[in-house]
């Protein structure tokens, strides 16, 4: 069971598609949201010798979140490398040597700092293979997101800015369970993943992982709750905002709310979000990020061109103000999404 | 104007008292070293033709005057070396082992082409076997590309080295600097070459940089720098060599300034108002590289005009012959631009209005999955 501190206890249902592998449970261990990315990331350096580490101060010093904690320490200097601070030297290291066969993983100390690679990514890696026939597998992975007190240049969802580069992948784990398949999966992808890591979600949440070799294949969405009467299309921290906004709305107006937890942004889980428009024909699509040129404004073109005739009510977005994400906490909350935010625009969908 | 004034830069490499690795060339090598560059200038001067034909579809982009820096350079490299060319290293790619044929299918956007028409000129390359990486528009960046390449040598322990050039404006860029500092705190087995032609565009060099000399910038990094005659292909051999030697010895990354001078605009559609006629008129008469290696040769090698003639002979047969296969080969399929983004899916479903059999919007009537996602 998975509980966030902050918004009362919160339960994820899991699906079916949430796959365990293997079944008979001896001694469940619960890993938080962080030490299963730093399990898939052992695990798969054990496996292939090809997959190494690379970043700033991700060394003995284990990185600034401790995610690379112990690796240097069983791996050494070649595996885990400690770098200049040069987002784009780093980025375009790692596809020369993705190029040669090896499989980097970088870690940006805080996903803000993408920025600073982004020539390196949407101009060199994303076109590596269409224009050039050159393989370029390797993980860009990072702390991102707010609720945290970052100000703008340390809670930064920059997810969208990716969107629209074909050639990228780009997931972002809402579960520890998740966390670790998809690094698992974005590890053994033979293209670049944008692997997008909440850093609210880092300790506060754990799960009880899969048994063996458990891989969240890229571009399937999750059903974190059934429901029948509105969707809640959504991913990352607000998956669980959604959630309790859910429960809410169970409890005080007896609505049945779905919540879909979308796990990979590119590809984008197509049949996913029209089954659970067919189902419910109201949707709600929430992100953290800010609204104009978000996701959600992709998804909801996507549902207009598909499902037109299935909608029972206009899709709505609940999404950060169109602001740089400001440091004070009354500031920083207003911008937000918040669990009212949600509820209020499941009521009006009901409403409509 | 800084380089306006001066005179052709000549080796800083004594020559006749200490040994040179290129004493170790055979009499063979040195041809080849002339053919490589011959070969450039003759194929480039075919592109112009196509161009004008308007048979090459994109720009077009010349070495001349700087054969010798691209050529003496890339032939310092075993085959297994790997080597990232910029755009007038067109001489590099051929010693590497790219052939006429695939550059005229490149530049006239051919189906067959290394790219299948996705990309221009001579973006394009090979890592299965020749072992040359295309490069991308954005000057700079594949320093670090070649940085990662070469630590993936350092890593597995190969006996690989790894060459990059970038222009003398390419420096200025924070990819350049990015990429070399990497590379030089990693020792990677890494040769980075500044090729100097004076001009960035149409920027000079004084505008480009407040250094007095490209080569200073390595101290900077701690690492080797060194400077050599770019119209002299020996010299440019020579200190290229010693550099790919002190990297596959575990002696880190070399920044190599090679003193050119670039004879021709930007692309074939600049005009070169910007470069004094004379400037351009001293270097071609004065320090024509290939003028130059000929004299060598006919003096060092006593290689004859028979000699000679024999090989231009047989280069402009080589390009006719790749000329007539390159003009006969077909244009891409359309849909072909569809395939390749991504591993996995390989192919990105064509959209519905380019769908043949389901743009009957066109009928001024619903298509039949309108409104549906899966009709």
């Amino acid at each position: 069971m998975n509980v966030l501190p902050d918004g009362g206890r919160m339960t994820v249902e899991r699906a079916a598609a949430n796959s365990v592998t293997g079944s008979g449970s001896k001694t469940p261990v619960e890993r938080t949201y962080l030490e299963a990315i730093r399990d898939a990331m052992e695990e798969e350096m054990v496996r292939d010798p090809n997959v190494f580490l690379l970043g700033e101060d991700i060394g003995a010093f284990g990185g600034a979140f401790k995610v690379t904690d112990g690796l240097h320490a069983r791996f050494g200097d070649d595996r885990v490398i400690d770098t200049p601070i040069s987002e784009a030297g780093i980025v375009g290291a790692a596809a020369g040597a993705a190029h040669m066969g090896m499989r980097p993983i970088v870690e940006l100390q805080f996903i803000d700092f993408i920025s600073c690679a982004y020539d390196m990514l949407t101009n060199y890696v994303a076109t590596a293979r269409y224009r050039a026939f050159l393989p370029c597998p390797m993980v860009v992975r990072g702390p991102s997101g707010g609720y945290v007190r970052g100000g703008p240049f340390h809670s930064q969802n920059p997810e969208a800015a990716f969107l629209h580069t074909p050639g990228l992948k780009i997931v972002y784990p809402a579960t520890a369970a998740d966390a670790k398949g998809l690094m698992k999966a974005a590890i053994r992808d033979e293209d670049c993943v944008l692997f997008f890591e909440h850093k609210y979600l880092y300790r506060r949440i754990k799960d009880v992982m899969p048994e063996g070799d458990h891989v969240v294949p890229i571009g399937k969405a999750r059903i974190a709750r059934e429901g029948t009467d509105v969707s809640i299309v959504t991913y990352a921290a607000t998956v669980w905002r959604a959630l309790e906004a859910a429960e809410q709305l169970a409890a005080e107006d007896g609505i049945s709310v779905e919540v879909i937890d979308l796990r990979s942004l590119l590809p984008l889980d197509d049949d996913a979000i029209v089954a659970t428009v067919r189902k419910t024909n109201r949707l709600l699509i929430v992100h953290e990020d800010t609204r104009t040129g978000g996701i959600a404004g992709e998804i909801t073109a996507r549902v207009s061109e598909t499902c037109f005739e299935w909608l029972d009510a206009p899709v709505l977005r609940v999404t950060a103000a169109d602001v740089p994400l400001p440091y004070s906490p009354p500031l920083e909350d207003y911008v937000l999404p918040q669990t009212s935010d949600i509820v209020r625009a499941v009521r009006r969908l009901v409403a409509y | 104007m800084a380089r306006a004034g001066k005179t052709p830069a000549r080796s800083k490499v004594a020559r006749g008292t200490a040994p040179r690795p290129s004493d170790a060339l055979s009499r063979e090598q040195r041809l080849a070293l002339y053919r490589y560059m011959r070969l450039t200038r003759s194929l480039e001067e075919r592109l112009v033709a196509l161009y004008r034909q308007t048979k090459v579809v994109g720009g077009l982009f010349r070495s001349l005057g700087q054969e010798a820096d691209a050529v003496g350079s890339a032939f310092a490299l075993e085959q297994r070396d790997v080597l990232s060319p910029l755009i007038r290293n067109l001489g590099a790619m051929l010693v590497k082992g790219a052939t006429p044929l695939e550059v005229l299918r490149q530049y006239m956007a051919k189906g067959d082409s290394p790219t299948r028409g996705r990309e221009l000129n001579i973006h394009f390359g090979d890592t299965d076997t020749r072992n040359f990486i295309g490069q991308i528009s954005h000057l700079g960046d594949m320093v670090p590309v070649m940085a990662g390449v070469t630590l993936s040598f350092k890593l597995r322990g190969e006996d690989r080295v790894g060459l990059v050039y970038v222009g003398d404006g390419a420096t200025s860029t924070g990819a350049f600097h990015e990429g070399i500092n990497f590379a030089a705190v990693q020792r990677c087995p890494l040769v980075v070459i500044v090729e100097n032609n004076g001009y960035a565009y149409s920027t000079p060099t004084h505008k480009q940089t407040a250094a007095r000399q490209f080569v200073d910038k390595a101290i900077g990094y701690g690492i080797t720098g060194v400077q050599a005659d770019g119209n002299d292909v020996l010299a440019v051999y020579d200190v290229t060599r010693e550099a790919v030697d002190r990297a596959r010895n575990g002696g880190g990354v070399t920044l190599v300034e090679l003193m050119t001078y670039r004879r021709k605009g930007h692309a074939e559609h600049d005009n070169q108002s910007y470069q004094p006629v004379d400037e351009i008129e001293r270097w071609a008469e004065a320090n024509d590289p290939i003028d130059r290696y000929m004299r060598v040769l006919r003096e060092e090698q006593g290689v004859t005009d028979d000699e000679f003639d024999a090989m231009h002979a047989e280069i402009a047969l080589t390009i006719d012959r790749a000329t007539d296969e390159a003009e006969a080969s077909p244009m891409p399929e359309p849909t072909d631009a569809l395939v390749g983004v991504y591993a996995d899916p390989p192919i990105i479903p064509p959209l519905w209005f380019r769908e043949s059999v389901r743009s009957a919007v066109d009928a001024n009537e619903r298509a039949a999955g309108w409104g549906t996602y899966d009709g």
